[in-house]
C-alpha cells in the first residue's frame, strides 16, 4: 500500500498544526461559529445529535494492520470503544469531544491517516473497488490512480470552496464494485485498440434529494491527461455551479441544466489552458504509484491442487463450507480467497466495528492476509489474501468474535446510516429498522433462497444508506410529527445502474418487516427459475409488488 | 488609511474603493466592471470583479491593467480561487486583490491561487492573520506560486 515520504508527513502534519491553532482560536471565542464551521467540517469533524462526529479517511478503503491498532486505541482512548465503517469507505466515531480532536488527528497522522476533506464542500476521499488488485475481472489495479487523485484533491488551493460535496469513485473491472454512475465524477479505467490504458469519465451522478445517473462527458481519456482534465471539470463547476440553492448545487444539477453537451463542451474549453501542462501525468509517477500496489510474495498453488484443498476442508464442516461460500470469492492467484468479514450481525448496528474486534483483525490480517485490511462502500471489511490452507483457522477466530455472519451480498447484510439515533438530520431512525428486518430474517435458508439482494436503509433524503440504489431501498420520513418509512423497488449500484421507483404511501416502523416480507413473497412467487429479485422486478414491474404490499388485509 | 497585506507585508492601501454608477472612475479609483468596460484607455486601471463576473473580458488588456480586485461577498463562495488562477494562467502580472469576507484560514489557499494583495475586512488584526500564510510550506499541486506539481519535483524518500 502507499506510504507517506517526507512530502507527505510534511503535509498532513503542517494539517495539523493547522487545525490545532484554528480549534484553540475558536475556543478563545476568535472565530465565529460560522467560520469554523467549513474549518472543521474540512477536517471530518461534524457537530451532531449527540457529540460531534469525526470521519477519518480510508483513501480507496485500504488500511493497515498498524493503522487498525491506531484507531482501536483512539476508539478506546477518546470515544467509546466502537468506530463506524461509512457507505463511501470511511470510519466514523460518534463521541469524540472538539477540544481532543487536534489530538486525535496527530495520532493519525502517527500512523499516516487523517480526517482531511471527509466532510465540507470540497472534493472528498476517492474511493473504489474492494477488491483491487485480486479481483478475476480487473482490467487494471484502480488503487495508483486513486493515489493520484488523492494526493491532487488535498488541500488543493483552488477547490475548497465548491458549491457542493465533491465525490470521485474509480473502477478498472467488468463488475461495477465503485458505483461509479453514482458519483459526482465516475472513472472507470479502459483499454483501447492499441491496448493502452485510457479513462471513460462520467460526470454527475450522485444520490440524495435528486438521485442521478452520471453522464459520459469523455469516452476515451488518456491516462496522462487525468489530472487536467478532472481539474478542468472542477473549475467549470466551481465557477458556474449553483451557490444559491444548497439543494440545487450539486453537480448533477448543473450538467442538467447545461445540457450534457454543453457541459462537455465547456469543460473542453477550460481544459484547453490546461492540456499538456506540467500537471500532465508522466510515466514516472503512475510507475512510483503503481510501485506501491505490487502484488506481495504470494506462494502460488496449482489450481487443481488448491481446489481439491478447499473442497476437502469444506467436507469436513458443512458451517463452514457455508461460510466459504457466501463471505469468500475467488481470487486471482490460485490458493488464494478473498475474505469479506460480515459486520451485519443481528443485534449491532451495520458497520459497527469495537476495538477489539479492530484489534483482532490487525492480528489476523499480520496472520492471514499481508497486514492489510480494506473498508467497503457496503460496511464490511475484507481481507483480501488468505492463502486457503488458513481459511479454517480464520474462520474460527472470526466466529468467535462474532464477524462470520455468513449473509454477505443477501439480505441481512443492509446498508443502513446511522439516522435518527446519531443524525441531527435524520427525519427517522434507520437502525431499529435494520435490526427488526435482520430479526424477522434469521432463517438463513430462506434468506439464500431469496438470493442476492441489497436492502438499504437511509434515515433521510439525504440518502447516506444509499436507499435509491438499493434492490430494495427504504427511507425515513416525517409524517406530522410521526416517523414513517418509504419504499422503493428496482434500484441498482452496478454497470446497470438504476434509481429505485417508490413503491406507495409510507408505513409505521412497527409494520416494516412485514412490507418486506410481502414483498420478498411477490418475488418468490412470480420469480421464474434462477432469477434474482432485481430481474424478477425488471420483468414484472412495480405493480404486482404494490397490488400485494396494499391489498386490504383479510 | 486603509491597510491591507501586500506582498507578505503590512501595506497603506494607496486604491479609492469603487463608486457604482454611470460617472468614470477617478484617477486612482477602483472602476465596477461596467465602468471599466466603457474606459477608452484601460492603461493603470484597476477593476473590481465580483463573483458571477466571469474574468474572460479582461483577458485581452491583462498587460494594462494595474490590479484586479476579486470579491469574496462571503468566505465560502469559491469563484474567486478559479478567477484568479485563470488570469494568471493568461499572463496577468499586476496586484491580484482578494477583497471583502474571506477568512484568514483561506490566505494559503489564495496566495497559491495567485493573489499577491488580501484586503480583508476586519482589518484589525491583519498581523495575526498574517501567520496564516504560512500554514503550509509544501504542496502537492501545481498552482501559481509553485508551477511544478509535488510528482515532478520530488526527491527519493528519506528513511
Ligand atoms: C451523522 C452525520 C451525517 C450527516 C449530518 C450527513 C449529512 C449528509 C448530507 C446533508 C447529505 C446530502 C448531501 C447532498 O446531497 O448534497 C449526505 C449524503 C451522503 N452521506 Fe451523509 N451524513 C452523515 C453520516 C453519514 C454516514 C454515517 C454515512 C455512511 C454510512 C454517510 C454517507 C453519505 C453518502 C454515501 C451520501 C450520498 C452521496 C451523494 O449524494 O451522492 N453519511 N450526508
Ligand atoms: S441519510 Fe439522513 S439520517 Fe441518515 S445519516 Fe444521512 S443525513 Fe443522517
Amino acid at each position: 500500500m502507499y506510504v507517506y515520504d517526507q512530502y507527505d508527513q510534511k503535509i498532513i502534519d503542517e494539517r495539523v498544526a493547522q487545525f490545532r491553532g484554528q480549534t484553540a482560536r475558536f475556543l478563545a471565542g476568535k472565530i465565529s461559529e460560522s467560520e469554523f464551521l467549513p474549518l472543521r467540517l474540512q477536517n471530518g469533524l461534524y457537530v451532531q445529535r449527540q457529540a460531534p462526529m469525526l470521519r477519518i479517511a480510508v483513501p480507496y478503503g485500504l488500511m493497515n494492520s498498524r493503522q487498525l491498532r491506531k484507531l482501536a486505541e483512539i476508539s478506546r482512548v477518546y470515544d467509546k470503544g466502537y468506530a463506524h465503517i461509512s457507505t463511501r469507505q470511511n470510519v466514523q466515531l460518534n463521541w469524540p469531544v472538539l477540544a481532543e480532536v487536534p489530538d486525535i488527528l496527530a495520532e493519525l497522522a502517527s500512523v499516516q491517516m487523517h480526517a482531511i476533506q471527509t466532510s465540507g464542500n470540497c472534493v472528498r476521499n476517492t474511493t473504489t473497488d474492494q477488491f483491487a488488485g485480486v479481483a478475476c475481472d480487473e482490467l487494471e489495479d484502480p488503487r495508483p490512480y486513486c493515489e493520484i487523485i488523492r494526493q491532487w484533491s488535498t488541500l488543493h488551493p483552488e477547490f475548497a470552496f465548491l458549491p457542493r460535496k465533491f465525490k470521485i469513485a474509480v473502477c478498472g473491472s467488468a463488475e461495477d464494485r465503485a458505483a461509479i454512475h453514482l458519483h459526482d465524477i465516475g472513472l472507470e479505467l479502459l483499454a483501447n485498440a492499441q491496448g493502452e490504458t485510457g479513462l471513460k469519465v462520467l460526470v454527475g451522478g450522485g444520490l440524495g434529494r435528486t438521485p442521478a445517473i452520471g453522464s459520459v462527458v469523455c469516452e476515451w481519456l488518456d491516462k496522462k491527461h487525468m489530472l487536467t482534465y478532472l481539474e478542468a471539470i472542477l473549475r467549470v463547476y466551481n465557477q458556474h455551479g449553483r451557490r444559491d440553492n444548497k439543494y440545487k448545487a450539486r453537480i448533477k444539477i448543473l450538467v442538467k441544466a447545461m445540457g450534457v453537451d454543453a457541459f462537455r463542451e465547456a469543460v473542453e474549453q477550460e481544459w484547453q489552458a490546461l492540456k499538456d501542462g506540467p500537471t500532465t501525468l508522466t510515466d514516472a509517477e503512475f510507475e512510483r504509484a503503481r510501485s506501491f500496489f505490487d502484488a506481495p510474495d504470494y506462494d502460488s498453488l496449482d489450481e487443481t491442487e488448491a481446489a481439491s484443498m478447499l473442497r476437502a476442508a469444506c467436507d469436513r464442516d458443512a458451517v463452514f463450507a457455508n461460510w466459504v461460500k457466501r463471505n469468500t470469492v475467488e481470487h486471482r492467484v490460485p490458493g488464494y480467497r478473498i475474505v469479506t468479514v460480515s459486520l451485519k450481525s443481528t443485534g449491532y448496528a451495520p458497520g459497527d466495528v469495537t476495538a477489539e474486534q479492530l484489534e483482532l483483525l490487525a492480528e489476523l490480517s499480520d496472520e492471514y492476509s499481508f497486514g492489510e485490511v480494506r473498508s467497503t462502500h457496503q460496511q464490511n471489511l475484507v481481507l483480501a489474501d488468505v492463502p486457503i490452507a488458513q481459511l479454517g483457522a480464520l474462520w474460527q477466530r472470526l466466529q468467535a468474535a462474532g464477524l462470520a455472519t455468513p449473509n454477505i451480498g443477501y439480505l441481512t447484510d443492509v446498508i443502513c446510516c446511522p439516522g435518527g439515533d446519531y443524525c441531527s438530520l435524520a427525519n427517522a431512525k434507520s437502525l431499529p429498522v435494520a435490526e427488526a428486518i435482520q430479526a424477522r430474517f434469521d432463517d438463513l435458508d430462506y434468506v439464500y433462497d431469496l438470493g442476492p439482494l441489497e436492502l438499504n436503509i437511509s434515515g433521510c433524503m439525504n440518502a447516506c444508506g444509499h436507499h435509491h440504489i438499493g434492490h430494495i431501498g427504504i427511507l425515513g420520513v416525517d409524517k406530522k410529527g410521526e416517523e414513517y418509512y418509504q419504499v422503493c423497488l428496482g434500484g441498482s449500484q452496478a454497470k446497470d445502474a438504476a434509481i429505485a421507483k417508490i413503491l406507495g404511501p409510507s408505513f409505521k416502523q412497527n409494520d416494516m418487516p412485514d412490507v418486506v416480507d410481502k414483498i420478498l413473497s411477490t418475488y418468490v412467487t412470480l420469480r421464474q427459475e434462477e432469477e434474482s429479485f432485481l430481474e424478477t422486478y425488471r420483468r414484472v414491474g412495480i405493480d404486482p409488488f404494490k397490488e400485494r404490499v396494499y391489498a386490504p388485509a383479510d | 488609511m486603509p491597510r491591507l497585506i501586500k506582498d507578505g507585508a503590512i501595506a497603506v492601501d494607496t486604491w479609492l474603493a469603487p463608486v457604482p454608477g454611470n460617472t468614470p472612475p477617478a484617477a486612482g479609483q477602483l472602476a465596477t466592471l461596467e465602468q471599466w468596460l466603457e474606459l477608452a484607455d484601460k492603461k493603470g486601471s484597476a477593476v473590481l470583479l465580483e463573483p458571477g463576473q466571469q474574468p474572460d473580458v479582461l483577458y485581452d488588456h491583462l498587460d494594462e491593467i494595474a490590479m484586479i480586485a476579486i470579491s469574496f461577498p462571503v468566505f465560502t463562495d469559491g469563484r474567486g480561487f478559479s478567477y484568479a488562477r485563470r488570469l494568471r494562467e493568461r499572463g496577468f502580472r499586476g496586484e491580484l486583490r482578494a477583497t471583502g469576507h474571506f477568512i484568514r484560514d483561506q490566505l494559503t489557499y489564495l496566495r497559491r491561487c495567485g493573489f499577491n494583495a488580501f484586503q480583508m475586512a476586519d482589518e484589525s488584526s491583519l498581523d495575526e492573520a498574517m501567520n496564516s500564510l504560512g500554514d503550509f510550506t509544501e504542496a502537492y499541486q501545481a498552482a501559481d506560486d509553485q508551477p511544478l506539481p509535488l510528482f515532478r519535483r520530488r526527491q527519493p524518500a528519506v528513511p
